[in-house]
């Protein structure tokens, strides 16, 4: 299974994006990927990571999504890899319109940084199916701007299509019905403000972030499987 | 090479060639504008007798800031030799941009500490975050990836509003600038108290890991080498802020707001990426920060280092506004900048990764043979000085020193005079709710401690502990410095400093390596602050020889003093220890119901400098309690042991606020209650209760390794008392058989919790 | 040659938790008339062309694309001469 971790110049978590993969994927090979290249074939996974892309500046991931990269993510969800956003990833891929909505100022104005107890609202899609339904993940956030916000229509339709994977149990941050984390329509595409990568080792406060690598894993397996 | 000829040196002494606006260097003389860059009359006229005839402008502003506390710690210079420097593991030791430890296995660790103290009081916000920016840029620039951050920060009480401005906008810029470039603020402390008050101060501590064979140097070397300038266009920033920190703040500082830099954090997080990639292509000859006087003070020290003379073509310099004189562009302390040199060969590799990173490379200027620093702008030699003279040949003076009336007067007071307090359930949440012993969660939860993934304790422990990727070792890390002991006693707050900077380190499984020291001190023209300033140095130094713990780097800060006095004089300690495994890492929280609490060490009635005699007393007076070497030393050796054999659940340093707030926060922070029963013969119970008697430790140990953790204690003549059991969900201390403090664990979490965003609501 | 000036504000009907704190400050020092306090970005800067149609439609452009997210955000700009 071929991983690419995106790196934009700000981008601060692909290192522990690569590390999460090496320590729990046996099946990844994981690779660095600059912002500038222009062809993702090959890939299975694409993780957009954390960090402050272009410094945030203007908007979070308002000018990542320029980057000729997203283009290629763009070609390769439509064509279904998987495609996981962490923080600044998530805000990047809303500001690509991969997916819907977009990450507000937290409302208690300030940036936020501890562990979170997050819902697993969705535990049949191809990033989760390692919870259980309704299990609750100690996954930590890190965030200054994960205040998940989109008008009644959008929610309406998230809610209808059950594209709500992450909830948060205590919400940090002024999210809309407490959205942590969301997939596109097609499933292939999620985006979560909480860090997994940074909850694989019980060294590092919690171990549940494994899974959703393992997850990703047991997908793939099924899906190459079909294809054999 | 361009060589002066008779005919620049006259229009150099004639101020021909100087920007039209510039003082001339007969004005600078006459006028004695020298004076106002902080340069003194004899000081002038040595650098006459340097060099050879008068400076000009560009000349005298170099030297002033070349000359400057910041850079040539001519006050403290005679101080800091007091120190022990080496030791087995030392690879780098001061005069670098930061030490460097070894941790075996061909890595070491590289950390230092410095101080944004006085840009810090008149832009809390940007004076915090280029003071982050700053020191991280002194770790890269040695070769050393950071990993880590801390804060040691000082403020007044917080119910000012100015003091509170202060406080949240100091964490904040703290906040931007760490979690943007993406290394962990993973510790440090905060101390309110009004001796702090329109002074207060910002130190930031960045700790990096290198393998032994990067290790750099900042040395201008090989006669014909380039040098190159990397980072974003300068421009006025900042000017004189070497001269700035090295002056008391006024009432005028506030008018000096333009000697603040902005900081840019996603600049120097391609800065770094550019510059270790650079590092790890072998190529850099040598490489230095910007940091203080930035131009001058980076190229004159490569220059000094070498033994050899650089030039700089000014033209060159990048430059973000138009029309900067010479004397601008050498002062600009414009943030994130880099000055480094190669073979001219290996250009080509440089500039593919500076473009890369999308990062401004521009040669500025050659190494040479002269000894000089000569600058040229447009065709003309603008300034030609000895770099020996720049670095080498500021005056150092040997300031008088003098006990101060308020030390002598100390010395009668006795803390026990105070009536005794009957409601200790009271004093304690009264303590537990002082903003120096409350939880500083408000302060930590904005700041990212976890990137990087290898943060396995995270802020609110003794220390923070950071993994070594690919090992089973750890760092762990911690700052501290009781400025109430070091007023009260500079020679013993200085030990206590350095001894509980080691106790946190070892309460979290680690073995104390060495330290970084940040000398926050008062005007030492004033003899009673020098006499401080001597005094800690010396406890400092002491306790330093004694644990093995030599000084690596440092920074020394003068000057802080408000409208009413100096502030408490604050040697702070940054201390790095090695965690062997990482099955050791402790933290403070109790774990386990049935576990037993063990108290090391014994109590005295040393209530000076305490928590306790402040909130209660309203005074901080007297003596503070006595450290004995030996006695801390055997402790900390203790426990290590202990550790080390898997007998210990947890442990916690106790400091301020005594025995009752230690066992209060194992509590709060493993979510589970207690009860103690403490005998402390012939004290009164608020003395044994909140005393701050050194080197105690309480352990929680499960029941099976309790008689073996006793039995070491005791052959190891550590005093030792089994004082209670963990679980319930109360905290119960009895004194002496009598019942003193019940009280819940949420109640006493509550109190702890609050306190500080109550106030800054 | 024209200079453009952009203003970027957050939709009237979208929460904006900065201007309600700068409206509470406001109101703490006295200022209790305030009302409504809304916090956008300002942005100027110059476009080189003397096409005043082109220039006003790449502006346009800009704001829908990269200068404001609409989903929070609505946009107005000046341009002049």
């Amino acid at each position: 299974m071929k991983v690419a971790v995106l790196v934009f110049p700000g981008s601060n978590c692909d290192f522990d994006c690569v590390h999460a993969v090496e320590e729990t994927m046996t099946d990844g090979a994981v690779e660095r990927v600059w912002h500038t290249t222009e062809d993702l074939t090959g890939y299975d996974l694409i993780i957009v990571p954390g960090g402050f892309s272009y410094g945030d500046y203007l908007r979070s991931g308002a000018i990542a999504r320029f980057a000729p990269v997203m283009n290629a993510v763009a070609k390769a969800a439509e064509a279904g890899v998987y495609v996981l956003g962490i923080c600044n990833g998530f805000q990047i891929l809303t500001e690509a319109g991969l997916l819907p909505g977009v990450l507000r100022r937290n409302t208690g104005m300030k940036f936020r940084c501890h562990s979170s107890m997050l819902r697993v609202a969705r535990p049949d899609t191809a990033f989760t199916s390692e919870y259980k339904q309704d299990e609750l993940i100690n996954i930590p956030i890190a965030h200054g701007e994960g205040n998940y916000y989109c008008d009644d229509e959008t929610l309406a339709k998230l809610q209808a299509n059950g594209q709500i994977v992450f909830t948060y149990d205590d919400n940090p941050n002024g999210s809309l019905n407490d959205i942590a984390g969301i997939v596109n329509e097609k499933g292939n595409v999620l985006g979560m403000m909480p860090h997994p990568e940074r909850a694989v080792s019980d060294l590092l406060g919690s171990s549940d972030g494994v899974r959703m690598f393992t997850s990703i894993m047991k997908a793939w397996r099924e899906r190459h499987a079909n294809v054999n | 090479m361009q060589t002066l000829t008779k005919n620049t040196l006259d229009s150099l002494e004639q101020g021909k060639i100087n920007m039209s606006k510039e003082p001339t260097p007969a004005q600078i003389a006459s006028e004695r504008i020298y004076a106002t860059m902080g340069v003194s009359d004899s000081e002038y006229d040595l650098i006459c007798t340097i060099l050879g005839r008068k400076p000009n402008y560009t000349e005298i502003g170099v030297f002033s800031v070349m000359w400057s506390e910041h850079c040539a710690y001519k006050n403290s210079k005679p101080l800091l030799k007091r120190f022990p420097t080496t030791g087995e593991r030392v690879l780098m030791g001061p005069g670098e941009g930061a030490g460097i430890v070894d941790i075996g296995d061909g890595q070491a660790v590289c950390f230092k500490i410095e101080s944004h103290n006085h840009p810090s009081a008149v832009e809390p916000y940007q004076g915090a975050a280029t003071g982050v920016g700053g020191i991280i840029r002194d770790i890269f620039s040695m070769g050393a990836r950071p990993i880590a951050t801390l804060n040691s920060l000082r403020f007044g009480k917080l119910t000012d509003e100015r003091v509170r401005y202060l406080f949240e906008h100091v964490v904040s810029g703290i906040a931007g600038y760490g979690n943007c470039i993406g290394i962990p603020t993973v510790g440090g402390e905060v101390m309110f108290d009004s001796s702090y008050e329109g002074n207060p101060l910002v130190n930031a501590m960045c700790v990096g890991l290198i393998d032994h064979e990067d290790i750099q140097r900042g040395v201008a070397s090989g006669v014909g080498n380039p040098v190159y300038y990397v980072g974003p266009a300068t421009g006025r920033d900042g000017i004189h802020g070497a001269t700035f920190a090295s002056e008391e703040l006024t009432e005028e500082s506030e008018a000096k707001r333009s000697a603040v830099q902005v900081g840019d954090p996603f600049m120097e997080k391609l800065v770094m990426e550019a510059c270790l990639e650079l590092i790890q292509s072998g190529i850099v000859i040598g490489i230095q920060d910007m940091g203080a006087a930035g131009l001058t003070c980076s190229s004159a020290e490569m220059a000094s280092k070498a033994g050899n003379g650089l030039e700089l073509n000014l033209n060159e310099v990048p430059q973000r506004e138009q029309g900067m004189t010479p004397y601008e562009m050498m002062l600009s302390e414009s943030q994130e900048r880099m000055l480094f040199v190669i073979e001219e060969h290996n250009e080509p590799i440089a500039m593919e990764i500076f473009e890369r990173w999308g990062v401004i490379c521009r040669k500025v200027g050659r190494v040479t043979d002269d000894g000089r620093l000569r600058l040229v702008y447009g065709s003309e030699v603008v300034a030609d000085m000895p770099v020996r003279g720049l670095v080498d040949e500021c005056p150092v003076y040997e300031k008088p020193s003098q006990v101060p009336a308020y030390y002598t007067k100390n010395e009668a007071v006795d803390t026990n005079r105070y009536e005794e307090v009957t409601d200790v359930n009271d004093a304690l949440l009264k303590v537990l709710a002082s903003p120096t012993v409350a939880s500083k969660e408000w302060v930590y939860r904005q700041y990212d401690s976890m990137v990087r993934a290898s943060t396995s304790v995270a802020p609110g422990s003794d220390a923070a502990v950071v993994l070594v990727r690919g090992t089973r070792k750890a760092l762990a890390m911690t700052t501290d410095c009781n400025g109430r002991f070091t007023y009260l006693d500079p020679y013993m707050g200085g030990r206590i400093a350095v001894a509980e900077a080691a106790r946190n380190v070892v309460c979290s499984g680690a073995e104390p390596l060495a330290i970084t020291d940040n000398l926050n001190f008062g005007n030492p023209e004033k003899p009673e602050n020098f006499w401080q300033m001597e005094q800690s140095v010396d406890g400092m130094a002491e306790a330093c020889r004694h644990f093995d713990t030599p000084v690596i780097g440092g920074n020394v800060s003068l000057y802080n003093e408000n409208a009413k006095d100096a502030i408490y004089p604050t040697p702070v300690v940054g201390m790095v220890g090695l965690v062997h495994d990482t099955d050791h890492i402790t933290t403070q929280g109790f774990k386990q119901a049935g576990d037993v609490v063990i108290l090391l060490g014994d109590t005295k009635a040393e209530l000076g400098g305490s928590e306790f005699q402040l909130v209660i007393h309203g005074v901080t007076e007297g003596r503070p309690p006595v450290l004995e070497l030996d006695t801390e030393l055997r402790l900390q050796k203790t426990v290590l042991k202990l550790i080390q054999d898997g007998l210990v659940k947890s442990a916690h340093d106790v400091s301020e606020g005594g025995l009752a707030v230690a066992i209060a926060e194992s509590a709060i922070s493993g979510g589970i209650g207690a009860e103690v029963e403490v005998s402390a013969e012939g004290l009164r119970t608020d003395v044994a209760l909140f005393s701050e008697s050194q080197s105690r430790i309480v352990l929680s140990v499960s029941p099976e390794a309790a008689d073996a953790v006793v039995e070491a204690c005791t052959q190891n003549e550590v005093p030792v008392q089994r004082i209670g059991v963990v679980g319930g969900d109360r905290i119960s201390i009895q004194v002496n058989g009598q019942q003193a403090i019940d009280v819940a664990q949420h109640e006493a979490e509550r109190v702890w919790k609050d306190a500080i965003p109550c106030l800054m609501q | 040659m024209f200079k453009a000036k952009v203003y970027v504000t957050t939709k009237a009907n979208v929460l904006d938790p900065q201007g309600a704190a700068v409206q509470r400050a406001l109101h703490t020092m006295g200022y209790g008339a305030v009302e409504d306090v809304r916090i956008g970005k300002y942005l100027e800067f110059v476009l080189e062309t003397n096409d005043r149609a082109q220039a006003e439609a790449d502006l346009k452009k800009m704001c829908e694309q990269i200068l404001s997210n609409p989903v929070v955000e609505d946009y107005r700009y000046e341009l002049e001469d």
